[in-house]
Formats: structure tokens, sequence, C-alpha cells
């Protein structure tokens, strides 16, 4: 640990924090000098969300201090942090959506002329003031909330993921900005997955794993790999993959092939093959399009270019009941959102084979009931309390929300991050399902946010980053750190 | 094996409401029959007996149409007005054209209130309560319109409609001709058929459904259709139970429609509840109407206690179903 420069603007040592059972924090730091543009990194879950909040207010730490302009900070909330000078700006902008630009400002006491004069400095010379929030798109309302937090001055800038979807031009004028104001003598806490532009304007970068800070490295060439390598931590070898024999990708025509998807301002530039029998990964930090990309499969959102043939044939979803027909069948991520917590386990699984309109008349109950029992008998579902799917706890409820596809027929199975929250046994039960649906000839599209199951589950794996696929990684090289680098855009390797 | 935790004996019958939601109702029926008898003694009577029912089954299909609609989380306030429009309709046609194509424009026009409801629901996203209103706001005035305009030549009540509405075989009343067959299919097709499954599945989680491959424009344009045509066929049973067309007929059933929804456990919320409950509800407040008729208390007590009663069953009801 590098000693805390003594002219520290922002000095936080030590600080920890407990929810219920989860230690979020244990012993984190961060420490910024005036002039300073200091990147805070860390994987998911390392803490970093929690860290900010205790900075900014938001939260009280349990233990540790935190120091601006070496008095210890009485901040308690969002507007004491801006008192004391520190002014975070984060990736969903904090305006009122049903007033204007100039309303927002008078709300937060902001003055109009040094507004204006970053607005144009930050390539929105053109911005109109009187302009409802709702109406302007979501890059120019990043623009707005960085101006607003500019015109105040802060002694500390605290931006949270501020270039996600931002345009390259935008990006550029907005890191020459906050580099300008470290230059000026002022301090920024700079939280970024992107590697390039934290090489193109931070000072120092500080690393958390596990709600400890465990580096402060100076950036410099070639820092990238140590900051992923202390980002994993050292556990990362123990891992045990199971050694599963390495298949060939198909040469037959691909049962899902997308080529240039996009849709809103996330997902830019999607294309892979999916063929019959495979376990296809993907890989994204969040935010990265991976949403956008699942959602379209699924026939949940509509793409406004790009192309999805199923077995050859060119399709287009304009409602889930469409990408069902043609065999794509989504397991989102959040359960809350696929099931009827209030009906029984039954009604859950059979709803698909209800849906259209010729199977409204009479359930055939023994055919469904055969089906539903062997969808349950495949997925180990525990049934005790199969009256509510409430009463099931979390894993049994994720077995419910695949066992509707099973009982239905699987094609090709949309899963994602299929393993979030659930218990391990549950996790093992899903990749052994997941490996049995592609060994009889389902196609499996499987986003996860826990690395090492792509090895787990998976043939191979998509790694996508800012809206485009960045590099196609075989199972058996997808170790997390090589999975991290190209999720980080490190790799420039050519998708095939 | 369930997960209930130290179960107090109103955790436990408040499972029992969840899982056998008929028992409670059934046995607050009873209580009701009870005082009544106590209070009035000698009323209760074969007769007595198919009155009520008589009484309660017109109240029974529209909320029937409640039942259905609030499964999936909406509501249907146009069933009074479809119900008029239906019986008013035949009563004044019938001596122009004849019995059949009367009940058939009858039918037709309370369907056409249907299909408006379905499709500014569905399609335009309406919410319900406003959509529905609006239609039977519309739907009256058109009603008045035709009124005026159209010269009836007499009122004819045709008589099978009468024999239906005040008619008693064996002591029974005739309607339960029409009505235990319509509740028999109801009952079953909330369960048994897809079309009914789908009403609790959208009621629960309207975007699973979605994700399920459910199209739910469909089902709310069919259901709305639904409701109103069975809006127009207890609006023809009524007919020949009052055997008078008036234009306000059926309107004051709207409200008590609801309420024996929500008495016999329909979560307006949806997802939750069934026509059996709805039966026994609408039983139960055609006692109680009764009851407060027999206990001769001015008609403004006897609203402010019905009122009140209305209240504190559901209010009873929701308590104990959604602690457990």
């Amino acid at each position: 640990m590098t000693a805390a420069p003594s002219d520290a603007v922002l000095d936080a040592t030590g600080v920890a924090k407990r929810f219920g059972a989860v230690q979020a924090l244990k012993n984190a730091s961060l420490q910024v000098g005036a002039g300073q543009v200091v990147a805070l990194m860390g994987a998911n879950g390392a803490g970093k969300s929690t860290f900010v909040k205790i900075l900014t207010g938001v939260l009280k730490p349990d233990a540790g201090h935190v120091k601006i302009k070496g008095r210890e900070s009485t901040v308690a909330n969002p507007a004491g942090a801006r008192k004391w000078g520190l002014v975070p700006v984060y990736q969903e902008p904090s305006l009122i959506p049903d007033l204007s630009v100039a309303d927002n400002l008078r709300l937060g006491d902001t003055a109009m002329e040094p507004f204006r004069h970053w607005v144009s400095e930050l390539g929105l010379p053109g911005l109109d003031p009187e302009a409802m929030i709702r109406s302007l798109p979501l890059a120019s309302l990043r623009i707005v909330d960085l101006a607003r937090a500019l015109a105040i001055e802060p002694d500390v800038l605290l931006l949270d993921e501020l270039t996600a979807a931002l345009p390259t031009d935008l990006v550029d004028r907005v890191l020459k900005v906050v580099r300008a104001q470290a230059d000026a003598g002022r301090s920024v806490i700079y939280i970024s997955h992107r590697f390039t532009e934290i090489a193109a304007i931070c000072d120092r970068a500080t690393v958390l794993r596990d709600g400890l800070t465990v580096g402060d490295l100076p950036i410099e060439p070639g820092i990238e790999e140590r900051i992923v390598e202390m980002m994993l931590g050292g556990a990362v070898a123990a891992a045990v993959a199971e050694e599963r024999p390495v298949k060939p990708v198909p040469a037959d025509m691909p049962r899902l092939r997308v080529r240039g998807l996009k849709t809103g301002t996330r997902l830019t530039d999607v294309s892979f093959d999916l063929h019959k029998g495979e376990v296809l990964g993907v890989v994204a930090l969040e935010g990265q399009g991976q949403d956008e990309l699942f959602d379209v499969l699924a026939g949940n959102r509509k793409a406004s270019a790009g192309t999805v043939e199923v077995d050859g044939t060119a399709r287009s979803f304009h409602h889930p009941a469409d990408a069902i027909a043609a065999g794509l069948t989504l397991v989102p991520g959040d359960r809350a959102h696929a099931l009827f917590m209030s009906r029984s386990v039954r009604e859950n699984i059979a709803a698909p084979l209800l849906a259209r309109a010729r199977n409204w008349g009479a359930i055939r109950m023994g055919d469904e009931a055969a089906k539903v029992s062997a969808a349950i008998e495949t997925l180990q579902i525990d049934t005790r309390a199969q009256g509510e799917v409430r009463r099931l706890s979390g894993g049994n409820q994720q077995k419910v929300t695949i066992a509707r596809w099973i009982a239905k027929g699987v094609q090709t199975l949309l899963l994602f991050d299929p393993t979030r929250g659930i218990d391990i046994r549950t996790k093992r039960q899903i990749y052994a399902l997941v490996r049995d649906l592609a060994d009889q000839g389902a196609a499996v599209l499987f986003y996860t946010s826990e690395l090492a199951e792509i090895r787990l589950a998976c043939d191979r794996a998509v790694v996508i980053f800012n809206g485009r696929v960045v590099d196609v990684i075989d199972a058996k090289d997808a170790d997390e750190a090589t999975l991290m680098r190209a999720a980080y855009g490190l790799t420039e390797k050519a998708p095939a | 094996m369930t997960m209930t935790d130290t179960p107090t004996p109103l955790n436990r019958l408040g499972r029992l409401m969840v899982d056998q939601p008929l028992l409670p109702l059934i046995g607050l029926l009873i209580l009701l029959v009870a005082i009544l008898a106590v209070l009035n003694p000698g009323v209760l009577s074969m007769f007595w007996a198919g009155n009520t029912i008589k009484i309660a089954i017109p109240l029974a299909m529209l909320a029937a149409c409640q039942t259905l609609t609030m499964l999936t989380g909406g509501i249907d306030l146009s069933v009074g007005t479809a119900a008029t429009i239906a019986a008013y309709l035949t009563a004044t046609l019938a001596p122009m054209t004849g019995v059949p194509p009367a009940i058939a424009i009858a039918l037709a026009s309370a369907v056409v209130i249907g299909l408006v409801n379905g499709f500014g629901v569905a399609i335009c996203r309406v919410h319900p309560l406003i959509m529905t209103l609006g239609t039977a706001l519309i739907a009256t005035g058109c009603l008045l319109v035709y009124q005026r305009y159209v010269i009836a030549t007499g009122v004819l009540i045709p008589d099978f409609l009468i024999w239906l509405g005040t008619g008693r075989s064996f002591g029974l009343p005739n309607s339960l001709v029409l009505f235990i067959p319509f509740a028999a299919l109801v009952i079953w097709a909330q369960r048994r058929s897809g079309f009914g499954r789908l009403l609790y599945a959208i009621g629960a989680n309207e975007a699973a459904a979605r994700l399920s491959g459910v199209r739910v424009w469909q089902v709310h344009l069919t259901l709305y259709t639904l409701s109103s045509l069975i809006a127009g066929v207890t609006g023809l049973l009524y007919l020949g139970q009052i055997k008078t067309a008036s234009l306000s007929l059926a309107l004051p059933l709207d409200l008590p429609s609801v309420a024996a929804a929500v008495i016999g456990g329909t979560s307006i919320f949806g997802g939750r509840g069934g026509f059996g409950g709805t039966i026994v509800g609408a039983l139960i407040l055609t006692v109680l109407t009764s009851m407060l008729t027999l206990m001769q208390i001015p008609e403004g007590g006897r609203r402010i206690l019905f009122g009140l009663i209305i209240l504190a069953v559901t209010a009873l009801f929701i308590r104990l179903t959604e602690r457990s």
C-alpha cells in the first residue's frame, strides 16, 4: 500500500460496511491528491458501488474514516457531499424528466452561465435550456449532468461509468475536459470499464477486490494486465473445470445465425453463429448490450438493424410468440419477470402449452400432467410447496422457469444469467442439464456474469464489449483472466 | 409439508381460506341465514329459499363477468348497461320483428359493447375501469337516442323469458335451468380450459404471460366480448324476472356485482379467486339485503349497514389470506 499523500484532497482509510451476513467492504481505502485523476476499479461484487455510496454519503460506514481536505467528513447525504466539495455524476443521469434543463438547474441551485460554458465546452453548444429532460437523448443527458457538476466547481468530481453509451466524439470531448479539470488542480475519481480511457486520463488506479483495496498503481504502459490480475486475485487457478471432450465447431448450417444486430444505444453490431448441439457462452461486463441482444432474440424488443436467421430462414420477431414459434425460448435474468408467483408449479410450467389461441379450449389434463411431471423430473424440482411458486426457494423457482421450456420442447434456449443468486448444488444441476440438452441436439445461448461458468458449461464463448463481439474463445482457453481481459476490450482479435 | 412457522389459529384459518376459500364463505352464509331465522322466526321456508336463489342468480351472472375480468386484474363496469340494453331492445323490438330477431339484435348490441371494451383495453391499453365506464356512458346515451327516435309499437316480453325469470318447478326457480349449466361451464373453464388458465396467468404477471408466448391482447379482446355477452344474456333473464322494460333495469346491479366477486374471494389485483366463491358471495349479498329489509330499518340505515358489512367481510378475508 502506498502511503497517503499528505496533501490528499480526499483520503478514505479502513472503510468497512456489512449488510446482514454479507461483508460488502472489509478495508477499503482511496487517496486522491490535488490535480489527480484516480481510477477506481474492481470486478462485479468487489464492493465498488458500496464504496462510492459511502464516499457520497448515501451510506454510513461501519468503520473507517473519510477525510476531505484534511477534515473528517461528516457527510450524511448526497447534498451534504456537495457542501464538502464532492460532486458525483452517475451512469443514470439524476435529472427530473418532466422539468426543463433550466428548471433542473434551479432545483439544484446551479448557476446558468457556467453551465452554458461547460455544455458548449463538452460539445453541445446548441442545447436549449428550455428543453424538457424527457425529450433529450441519453447522451445529451449525460453531458447535461456532467456540465451541471462542473458548474458547481467541486474539489472532487466522482464520475461513474460516464462514457458508457456516449458517441465517440463526445467521449473525446469529455475526456479532455476531465483531464483539464485535474490539470487545473482539482481531483477526479474515475470509474470505468474502459482501459483506453483510463490510460488516456488517469494518473493512478486503485483496485478493489472482495471489499479490500488490493492495489494502488501508477498508470503506465502495460499496466492493464497487472490490474486484471489484481481484480481476479490469486484464487482463479483453483476453479476446477470438469474435463470435457472438446467439440469442433460444427460445419453444418447453424441453428441461429445473427448478423449485425443493433438496437438502442448499447447493442451496436453483434454477429455470431450458434449450432445445434452447442452451448455458446456470452461474456460481457454490465451494460455492454447483452440484455438487448437477448431481448431481441426472444422477440421482446425489435432490432433496428441486422438479421436473425433460424435454420437458414431469415426471421423477424414482433412478439415473443413469434420467437417461440421459431423455437427461440428465453429464460430471463430476473425470475420475477418469468413466473406467475401466486400460481402453482404446474400452471407455471404448462403456460406456454396454452398460449396460442388454438389451445384455449379444453386442456388435456393427462397429457399436460405427463409433460409437466417429466419436466419436474428432469430438473429435480422440489415440489413440496408446489401450490404457489412464491413459496419455493430461489433455486427451485429458477428451475421452474427452465422446466417450462423443457415441457414445451427445447430447440434454441436463451439463458440469461440462469445461475445468479442460487446455491452451488442447483448451479451444478443447471450446468449438467445444459450439457444434456445440447447433447440431445438443442442449441443453447448462455450469458453468465460468472466467468468460471464458461468452462463448466460452454463449448465456446463470444465476448461482447461496447455492443460488439470483440472475441470468440474456445472453452478450453476460457480461463477467467483471458475472459476478463477480453471483456475489458483488451484483445483486438477480429471475430470470425 | 408447508413452510408455515408457528401456526396460530388465525394463521391456520388464513391458510384454510387460501386452500379452501369456499368453506369460510359458506360458513358466513349459514351464519347470516341463522341470524335471519332468529330475528324473524318462521321466515325460513322452501319458498323463501327459492326466492333468494331467484334474486341471486342475475347478480351472480353479472358477478361472473367481474370475476373473469378481475382474474386478469381488470373490471367490467359496463355489465349493467349491456344487460339493460339487451333487455330493452328485446322488449321493444319483439312486437315489430318477432322474438328471435329481437333477441339476436339485443345480444349483438351487447357484443358490440364488449368488442369496444376489448379494443380499448387490449389494443389501446386504456385501463379497464375507465374504458368500461366510458362505454357504459356512451351505450346508455345511445339507448336514450334509440328510445326517443325509434317509435316502439309496444312492449312484448317473450313468454319463455317470463317462465325462466319467474316460474318455479318443484319449488325451485326455473332460472336454475339456465344458471346451473352456466355456472358449471364457467367453473370448469376457469381451471380446465386454456383460456381460463391464461386469465389467471395474465392477472398474476402479464409480462411473464407475454414471455410465455401469450398474445395478451387476444385474451383481453375475447374476455371483454365474452363478459358483455354474458351480461346480455343476464339482461334477458332479468327482463323475464322484472317483467318491465326500463332504461335503468340492471344498472343498480353494477356495483353489487363487483362486491359479490370481491366477497367471494376474487382479488381485484388479479391472479386469485374463482366463480365458486362469487356464487356464494352473491348469495351472501342477497341474504344480507333481505335481512336488512326484514329488520325494518329505514333505507338510510340499511345502506350504511350494507356498506359496513361488505367492508368488514372483505377486509377480514384479505387480512386472513394475505397473512399466510
